[in-house]
């Protein structure tokens, strides 16, 4: 499988609130991420172009997916995101106030 | 022009007939013997002179591709309306009924997704009070 940076994984607004969906319930299948994606974050993309989406962070290792009964289930992983902390750590005095809502790019 | 009936595609009919009655509670409406196969349709009790869901068998080649392909994504076969989707599971996981998607809010509705052990998902769906 390719290899996709997580930068990259989650430089995108729609593969951000799908990690969202997946630490709110893991274990969801390609069905039920695009309900809560249309149902609650007003995103109404393909069926298709989700699944892409979903390749690109199991690419990069923030989902993995697993077989249940018949059914392929997603998973979120945060393992990869320790990289970002670790590259660029953050002190505690630090103010933590600013802002990382989801607005800048809207 | 009405819609009467709607289907299911279903591996075995009479193992369907157990499960769309004695396990969802639906009613027996019609079970008539065609040959290798038989007419099934079982309405709600709620409503007994309603749309009538056929169970029929899977038995065109097209079909198991079809729903399976639908079953790995993930995606209900069809969709039964209920009052209250928590409920609805609590009752099915002790009748012993495999949920793949438990009951989600998604804003206006409530949804879970359960097998249905002959080839298919299927969605219940409550509707939320608007406030």
């Amino acid at each position: 499988m390719r290899h996709v940076d997580i930068y990259h994984a989650i430089a995108d607004r729609t593969r951000r609130a799908i990690l969202d969906e997946l630490v709110d319930r893991s274990g969801q299948s390609l069905f039920e991420i695009c309900g809560r994606l249309i149902m609650k974050h007003g995103i109404n993309s393909s069926r298709q172009a989700i699944s892409q989406h979903l390749d690109v962070l199991e690419a990069a290792g923030l989902i993995r997916t697993r077989r249940e009964g018949r059914s392929k289930l997603h998973w979120f992983v945060g393992a990869p995101l320790k990289a970002i902390g670790q590259r660029w750590p953050v002190s505690t005095d630090e103010d933590t106030s600013h802002s990382t809502e989801e607005d800048i790019e809207k | 022009m009405r819609i009467n009936l709607s289907g299911v595609a279903v591996d075995d009919q009479q193992k369907a007939l157990r499960f769309y009655t004695e396990t969802l509670g639906f009613r027996v409406k019609h079970n008539i013997p065609l040959g290798e196969h038989s007419w099934i349709t079982v309405v709600s009790e709620e409503a007994p002179e309603g749309t009538e869901l056929v169970l029929e068998p899977a038995a065109h080649p097209a079909i198991g591709p079809y729903r399976k392909a639908l079953v790995e994504d993930g995606i209900p076969f069809t969709s039964f309306a209920v009052d209250d989707v928590g409920a609805e599971h609590e009752r099915l996981v002790a009748k012993g009924v495999r949920f793949v998607q438990p009951p989600t809010d998604l804003g206006t509705v409530i949804t879970a997704v359960f097998d249905d052990t002959c080839g298919n998902l299927i969605q219940i769906m409550e509707e939320k009070a608007q406030a």
